[in-house]
C-alpha cells in the first residue's frame, strides 16, 4: 500500500511540471543549471576536480559499504563469525586505519593546492580581458562596461572565448555573485571589491543570480546572462550605446530602492568613476561621497596578491 | 589507591581536612577555567580591536589622535598597586587574627580600582568633549570603547563583588567559604590586570608609537 | 507615564493575531496558526498543571532541583518541544517550495524567511543543544561514579538560561516577528538600517543565552569530569561518551565566547549605533563572518562528538564486545576537538581572500576527515568478531555508519574551494550539513534515548514502535536530502521561497515525500513513548541493566537513587561493569556505609530563568523599566544566594543502606535473562552471562580465544 502510494506521488509529481512547461509562454526562459552542464572552462575545471574528489574518496567510502554488510551478516547472533568479545586492538588495523586516510588525504590535498590556485578567481585568464564592474543591489545586478561606456541591470552580455574580469561590488548588504555554468561564486560587500575572472566557451544564454539571502526579494534576483560571438557582441554594444538613458549618480539613487526588476534595463550612457563613486559611499562616510577613487581603493582594496601586487611584495 | 594528592589550593586556607581540601580544589579549579573562558572572550575583543584600529577609522580619529598616554600610564599604575593591596589582604586573611586588617586592606583595593574606572571614565569624557570620540563615530572607536569599557565593566563587577564579600566577612566571618570566594576575587581581579597590561600594550602604547 | 515608558516598543499590532486580522492572506493564517498553538498549549499545561495539581509537585521535584539526572531529563523535555517546533516550520517550508513552481507559493517571502531563520537557530541551540546537553548531564557523571557534578546548582542555571531563550523563541510566535537573516545572522543585512524590526534582536537574545548557558555548562563538566572521577578511574578508563564529553565540553568553554563577543556587537550596532559590521563608517561584516564561524565551525563538533560517543557506547554493548581501539577513537576524539578550530574560514571561501588562505583552511578541513574516518572503521571493528544484536539503537548506528560516510565525502568535496565556490550557499550544502546532523547526532540521540531511557525511568521503550520509526526516519531522511545535493549540483540556492525551473519539481516532491516521512517517524517516536508508558509494567527493568551494559551507570537501579551510588564504587579498569559481572563482583553488598551529602533543592535557578527571560524580551522590545529591574533581579538572586550559609543536605546511611541491600536483594533473587530474552518482559534488568551466544553456536575455540 505504501509502495503504491510512493509511485503515485513520484508519477504526478513528474507530470506536474510537464503540464506546466506545456502551459508557458513561447517565450525561451533561462533555467538554472549547475557546474554539471558547464558552458566555460573554469565550471567545466570545477566540475571535473568534484569528479576527481569523488573517484579518490570511494577509496575509504566502497570498503564501508561492503564491510558493514559483511560484518553484519557474519556477526550476527547466531551467525557463523568467531566471537571474540576481547579482541580490541591489533597494530596491523591499527597502521592501516591511520595510513590509508593520512595518505588520501595527502594526495587530495595536493590536488586541492593545485586547484586551489589554478582556478582562483582571482586568477587573470589570459590577455584583453573584458572588464565590467558589478553592484549588487536588493534586488537587481547592476553591471557597468567601463571600455564601452554602458551599463545594463540584470542583463549581462558577454564576449565568447575572451576572458572577462568582473569587479564587484555592493551597494548594499552582502550578496555572492554567480553563473554556476561558467565560474563558482563570490561575495559582492559594501565599500569593497572583490574579483572574478571567467571565460565562456560555449554560446548560449544561461542563469545567473544572487545566491546570499537579502531579503523579499531574494529568491527572484537572477539575470540573464548571453555569450556571443564577438561580431555580435560588438553589435549588441553599438546597440546599447543608442540608447538614451544614462546611468549617472541620480539614476543610481533611484536604483538603489529595494525593487523587484523583471525587465532588463539598458543604459547607453554611465557617468565615468560611478564605480568608485558606489564604493567611496561607505569608504569615506556619506559626507565625503566625493573623494577620488585613488583613496579609496587605497584604503580599502581587498588586500589580495593579484589584485594588489605591490602589496604582495612588501 | 594511587589519585595524586589534592595540591593545597590558592595562598591558604588555613589548617583543613582532606575533603575540603577535595572540594576547595574543585572550586578553585573551576574558577580557573572560567577565567579561561573570559580571556577568550578579551581574545576576541582583542582581534576586533586588532582589525578595527587599522582598518575602521572612517573618517573618525585615529588611535594616537585620541589617546592620552599619561592617564593611561596612571591608570596602570593604579590597578597594579590596586593587585598589590589585594595581595597583603590575602596576606592579611593568612596571619592575621583581626578581620579588620583584611577589611581595611579590601577597602584600600576598591578604592583603588573605583579611582581606575573613574579616571577611565574621565578618559572617555575627555576623549568626547576633545576630539568629539563617540563610540558611534567610527569603527575603531567602537572598538576600543567595547573592549576597555568590557574590562572597566569587568573592574566594577569586581568591585561590587568586594563589597559583598566584606560584608560576608563581617557578617559570615572568615570561615573557609568566605575565605576560598576571597581567593577565587583576587584570581580574578588579578587576571584583569593582566588583560590592563594587554590593553596599555596593545592598545595605548601602539596606537600612540604608530 | 506614557504607553512608551510601560510597553516600549509593545503595541496591539506586535500579537500576531491582529495582522491575520487587518491583512488577511494564506501567510498571515498560517503565522496566526502557528500563534494560536502556542497561546493555546500554553493555556493547556497550566490547566493540566491546575487541575491534576501538579503545580507542587513540578516546583518541589524538578524546576527547583539540582539534581543532574533531573536537570538532563528537562533538558531532552526542551529539546523534544523545540524539535516538534522546528520539524513542522521544515514540513512547512518543503510544502511552500511544492506550492510555489514559478508562483509565490501560500508564504510570504518575509514569513519564509522567518521560517528558515527560526528552523535553523531551534535546530542548532534549541535542539542540539540541549539534547547533547541532556544526554551528558544524565549519562557522565553516572558513568565516571559520581554522585553528581561538580557544581549542581550552576548547572541548574545553565538549565534555565537555556529554557528562558527557548521561551523567548517561542514568545516571538505570538508577539512581533523574527529575524530573517538565517542561524547565522549575518550583517550588514541584520543590522538596523536592513531589518529595522524586532526580529534581530529576538534571535541577539535568545542565541546570547542559549550561548552562555553552554559556556557554564562546558565549565561545569570539564571540572567534573577531571576532578570526580571515582577511585581507580583513570582518564583511560573512562567510557568513550565521557571522553566525548570533555572534548565537547573544552570546545564549549573556547567556542562560546566568540559567538557571545559577536551578538553583543551585533546588539551594540543595532541598539547603540556603533559601527562593528554596518556598512561604511568603519564597520565590517567580514570581522562578523570571523567571530561567527570561529564559534560556529566548533559548534559543529560540539553537537558531534558527543553523538560519537553515544555510537561508540550502543555499537559495544549490543556488540557484546570490547570496542576497538580505545586509545585511537581517544586520540582521534582529541584530534578532531583541536582541528575544529581551525577551519573557520572555509564557511567563507567565496569572501575574497587570497588562494593560498583558501587551501591552507581548505586542507585543514580535509585533515578533519582523517580521525572521523578512523572512528568509523574503528565501529565496524567493534562489530567485527562480536555478537551482533540488531535494536532500535544498532540499526541507527548502521544508519549512521553508512549515511555518514557519504556526507564526509561530501564535506571533502566542500573543502575544496574549488567545488565550493560552485556549491556554496546552494542546497548541495543544505543536503551535506543536514546529512552529517540528521544521522549522526539526532538519530544518535534518539539511539540514545532508546539505550538510556530505561535506565532514567525503569522500563524499556517499545521496541517494535522503535523499529517502525526507525523505519520511517531512515528513508525519510534519504529520501528528504539525497535530492537536496542534486539540486544544489544544478544551481538551486538555498534559502528561495519560490523557483521557476520545471526540472527541480519532482526532486522537491521526493524531499515532501521525506519530510513527510520524517514526520511521520517523529509521531512513531512519541507514540512509543506513550505506549511503553502503558505498557511499563512488561516493559520494566527496575533491577538496572536491561542490555547487558558495560559501564557503571548499569549497576545500579533504573531509576537511580538521589545519590546515584550508594557507596562510591571503586574500579581497576575499562568496561568496569562488564569486569564486575565477569569476577562476580556485581550486586554485592559494600562492606560499610556511610552518610551522604548532598545539594538542597533551590529557587535560585528557576528565578534566574524567570528574570534572564524578562530581561530579554526588555531588550527586545525596549522596555527599558522591565530590563533594570530584571537585571538587579538577577544579580540580586545570585549575591542573596552567596549568604545562604547551609546550602546541603545529609542523607543518613540507615536510609541509605536500607534502600541499596533492598535493591541488592532484589537483584540476587531475580534470576538473569540472556540477550536472547532482551525484549521479552521476562528482562527485569538483570543480565544472565551470554558469553557464547546462542546455544547450538558453542565451539571450542570461541572460548580458548576469549580467553586470551
Amino acid at each position: 500500500m505504501k509502495g503504491i502510494i510512493t509511485w503515485a506521488l513520484v508519477v504526478s509529481a513528474l507530470s506536474l511540471p510537464t503540464l506546466a512547461q506545456a502551459a508557458l509562454p513561447a517565450e525561451t526562459q533561462v533555467y538554472s543549471a549547475g557546474f554539471i552542464d558547464a558552458a566555460g572552462p573554469v565550471a567545466a575545471a570545477q566540475f571535473e576536480h568534484f569528479q576527481t574528489i569523488i573517484s579518490l574518496m570511494l577509496i575509504v567510502v566502497v570498503p564501508i559499504f561492503i564491510l558493514v554488510p559483511w560484518v553484519l551478516w557474519r556477526y550476527r547472533r547466531g551467525g557463523r563469525g568467531a566471537y571474540r568479545p576481547d579482541w580490541d586492538f591489533n597494530w596491523g588495523n591499527e597502521a592501516v586505519l591511520w595510513g590509508v586516510p593520512i595518505v588520501l588525504i595527502i594526495i587530495l590535498s595536493s590536488a586541492l593546492w593545485a586547484h586551489t590556485h589554478k582556478y582562483d578567481p582571482y586568477r587573470p585568464l589570459g590577455n584583453d580581458p573584458l572588464d565590467i564592474e558589478v553592484v549588487s543591489l536588493d534586488w537587481k545586478f547592476l553591471f557597468i562596461y567601463p571600455q564601452q561606456g554602458i551599463a545594463t541591470l540584470d542583463y549581462l552580455a558577454l564576449e565568447q572565448d575572451r576572458p572577462i574580469r568582473l569587479k564587484l561590488t555592493s551597494g548594499t548588504v552582502m550578496q555572492s555573485f554567480m553563473i554556476p555554468q561558467l565560474a563558482g561564486q563570490i561575495y559582492t560587500m559594501a565599500g569593497m571589491t572583490t574579483q572574478l575572472n571567467l571565460l565562456a566557451d560555449q554560446e548560449g544564454e544561461y542563469l545567473g543570480r544572487n545566491t546570499q539571502y537579502n531579503g523579499d526579494g531574494f529568491a527572484t534576483q537572477s539575470f540573464r546572462t548571453a555569450v556571443m560571438p564577438k561580431s555580435q557582441f560588438d553589435n549588441w554594444v553599438i546597440h546599447t550605446q543608442k540608447n538614451t538613458q544614462t546611468l549617472d549618480l541620480a539614476t543610481y539613487e533611484a536604483l538603489l530602492k529595494p525593487s523587484i526588476e523583471h525587465v532588463p534595463r539598458y543604459y547607453g550612457t554611465v557617468d565615468a568613476g560611478l564605480f568608485n563613486r558606489v564604493l567611496a559611499r561607505f569608504t569615506a562616510g556619506h559626507a565625503h561621497a566625493d573623494s577620488t577613487p585613488a583613496e579609496v581603493s587605497q584604503i580599502r582594496e581587498h588586500h589580495h596578491p593579484q589584485n594588489n601586487p605591490k602589496g604582495a611584495e612588501q | 589507591m594511587n589519585a595524586p594528592q589534592p595540591l593545597h589550593p590558592g595562598v591558604n586556607l588555613d589548617v583543613t581536612d582532606r575533603k575540603s581540601h577535595e572540594k576547595a580544589s574543585e572550586v578553585i579549579f573551576g574558577f580557573w577555567i572560567f577565567l579561561m573562558s573570559d580571556l577568550v572572550l578579551f581574545a576576541a575583543l582583542f582581534a576586533t580591536y586588532a582589525a578595527m584600529s587599522t582598518q575602521g577609522i572612517a573618517q573618525g580619529p585615529t588611535p594616537s589622535e585620541v589617546f592620552d598616554l599619561g592617564s593611561a600610564f596612571i591608570e596602570t599604575l593604579l590597578l597594579l598597586l590596586s593587585s598589590f593591596t589585594f595581595g597583603f589582604a590575602i596576606l592579611a586573611m593568612k596571619y592575621s587574627t583581626s578581620r579588620l586588617r583584611l577589611l581595611a586592606w579590601l577597602g584600600v583595593t576598591a578604592l583603588l580600582g573605583a579611582a581606575f574606572v573613574a579616571f577611565e571614565l574621565h578618559d572617555y569624557y575627555v576623549m568626547i568633549v576633545n576630539n568629539d570620540a563617540w563610540p558611534q563615530t567610527s569603527g575603531f572607536l567602537s572598538a576600543y570603547y567595547l573592549l576597555t569599557g568590557t574590562h572597566a565593566v569587568h573592574v566594577s563587577a569586581g568591585i561590587l563583588w568586594m563589597i559583598v564579600l566584606a560584608v560576608q566577612v563581617m557578617t559570615l566571618g572568615p570561615n573557609p567559604l568566605v575565605k576560598l570566594r576571597l581567593l577565587r576575587l583576587a584570581l580574578f581581579w588579578h587576571m584583569l590586570d593582566i588583560v590592563w597590561v594587554g590593553i596599555f600594550t596593545f592598545v595605548y602604547l601602539f596606537g600612540v608609537a604608530a | 507615564m506614557s504607553w512608551e515608558t510601560i510597553f516600549g516598543q509593545l503595541g496591539w499590532d506586535s500579537l500576531v493575531f491582529t495582522g491575520a486580522i487587518k491583512h488577511p492572506s494564506a501567510s498571515e493564517f498560517v503565522a496566526f496558526g502557528a500563534g494560536s498553538i502556542v497561546v493555546l498549549g500554553a493555556v493547556a499545561v497550566v490547566v493540566l498543571l491546575t487541575v491534576m495539581r501538579w503545580w507542587g509537585p513540578l516546583w518541589r521535584d524538578w524546576l527547583t532541583s539540582v539534581d543532574h539526572k533531573k536537570i538532563g531529563i528537562m533538558y531532552i523535555v526542551i529539546a523534544l518541544v523545540m524539535f516538534l517546533r522546528a520539524l513542522i516550520e521544515a514540513g512547512v517550508m518543503r510544502s511552500q517550495q511544492l506550492a510555489a513552481y514559478d508562483s509565490a507559493g501560500y508564504l510570504s517571502a518575509d514569513h519564509f524567511g522567518q521560517l528558515f531563520t527560526t528552523h535553523g537557530t531551534i535546530m542548532i541551540f534549541f535542539v542540539a543543544m540541549p539534547f547533547i546537553t541532556g544526554l551528558m548531564n544524565y549519562v557522565m557523571p553516572l558513568q565516571i561514579g559520581a554522585r553528581d557534578v561538580s557544581f549542581p546548582l550552576l548547572n541548574a542555571i545553565s538549565l534555565m538560561l537555556t529554557a528562558a531563550g527557548a521561551g523567548l523563541i517561542m514568545v516571538s510566535l505570538v508577539v512581533g516577528e523574527f529575524s530573517t537573516g538565517g542561524w547565522s545572522g549575518y550583517p550588514p543585512f541584520t543590522g538596523i538600517e536592513f531589518s529595522p524590526g524586532e526580529g534581530v534582536d529576538y534571535w541577539i537574545w535568545s542565541v546570547t543565552l542559549a550561548s552562555i548557558g553552554s559556556t557554564l555548562t562546558g565549565l561545569n563538566f570539564a571540572v567534573t569530569l577531571y576532578k570526580k572521577r571515582c577511585p581507580g578511574m583513570d582518564m583511560f578508563r573512562m567510557p568513550l561518551f565521557c571522553w566525548t564529553t570533555l572534548c565537547t565540553s573544552i570546545l564549549m568553554i573556547f567556542a562560546m565566547a566568540p559567538l557571545t563577543v559577536a551578538t553583543i556587537m551585533l546588539a551594540l550596532d543595532r541598539y547603540a549605533g556603533f559601527h562593528f559590521f554596518t556598512n561604511g563608517d568603519g564597520g565590517n561584516m567580514m570581522n562578523f563572518a570571523n567571530l561567527f564561524w570561529l564559534f560556529g565551525h566548533p559548534e559543529v563538533y560540539i553537537l558531534l562528538l558527543p553523538a560519537l560517543g553515544v555510537w561508540s557506547e550502543v555499537v559495544s554493548t549490543f556488540v557484546g564486545k570490547r570496542i576497538y581501539g580505545y586509545t585511537s577513537l581517544v586520540y582521534a576524539t582529541m584530534c578532531i576537538a583541536v582541528l575544529s578550530f581551525g577551519v573557520w574560514l572555509h564557511h567563507f571561501f567565496t569572501m575574497g581572500q587570497s588562494a593560498n588562505v583558501n587551501a591552507i583552511f581548505g586542507i585543514a578541513t580535509m585533515i578533519i576527515g582523517i580521525p572521523t574516518g578512523v572512528k568509523v572503521y574503528d565501529w565496524i571493528l567493534t562489530m567485527f568478531r562480536g555478537r551482533i544484536r540488531i535494536t532500535t539503537p544498532m540499526l541507527f548506528h548502521i544508519n549512521f555508519l553508512l549515511t555518514f560516510v557519504l556526507g564526509g565525502m561530501t564535506g571533502i568535496l566542500l573543502a575544496n574551494p574549488t567545488v565550493d565556490f560552485q556549491v556554496h550557499n546552494s542546497l548541495f550544502l543544505i543536503a551535506h550539513f543536514h546529512n552529517m546532523i540528521i544521522p549522526g547526532v539526532l538519530f544518535g540521540m534518539f539511539a540514545a534515548v532508546q539505550y538510556w531511557f530505561p535506565k532514567a525511568f525503569g522500563f524499556r521503550l517499545h521496541e517494535g514502535w522503535g523499529k517502525a520509526a526507525f523505519w520511517s526516519l531512515a528513508p525519510g531522511f534519504l529520501l528528504a536530502f539525497f535530492p537536496l545535493y542534486w539540486l544544489g549540483m544544478n544551481g538551486a540556492p538555498r534559502r528561495t521561497v519560490m523557483w521557476a525551473d520545471p526540472a527541480f519539481y519532482p526532486w522537491l516532491a521526493l524531499a515532501m515525500l521525506g519530510a513527510v516521512l520524517l514526520l511521520v517517524g517523529t509521531v512513531f517516536l512519541l507514540v512509543q513513548i506513550g505506549v511503553s508508558i502503558r505498557q511499563r509494567r512488561q516493559l520494566a527493568v527496575p533491577l538496572g541493566d536491561p542490555w547487558d551494559g558495560r559501564s557503571l551507570e548499569w549497576s545500579i537501579p533504573s531509576p537511580p537513587p538521589a545519590w546515584n551510588f550508594a557507596v562510591v564504587p571503586q574500579v581497576d579498569g575499562r568496561d568496569a561493569f562488564t569486569e564486575a559481572k565477569k569476577n562476580g563482583q556485581a550486586y554485592r553488598s559494600p562492606a560499610a556505609y556511610s552518610d551522604i551529602e548532598m545539594p538542597c533543592n533551590s529557587m535560585v535557578a528557576p528565578l534566574i530563568g524567570i528574570f534572564t527571560f524578562t530581561l530579554s524580551f526588555a531588550l527586545v522590545w525596549h522596555i527599558w523599566w522591565l530590563v533594570v529591574v530584571s537585571f538587579i533581579v538577577v544579580w540580586g538572586v545570585v549575591i542573596a544566594r552567596s549568604f545562604v550559609a547551609q546550602t546541603n543536605e545529609i542523607i543518613p546511611a540507615s536510609r541509605i543502606e536500607a534502600e541499596h541491600e533492598a535493591f541488592l536483594a532484589a537483584a540476587r533473587a531475580t534470576p538473569g535473562v540472556t540477550r536472547d530474552l532482551e525484549m521479552s518482559p521476562q528482562n527485569r534488568g538483570k543480565a544472565a552471562p551470554d558469553r557464547l551466544g546462542q546455544p547450538g553456536q558453542k565451539r571450542p575455540d570461541d572460548v580458548l580465544e576469549s580467553a586470551i
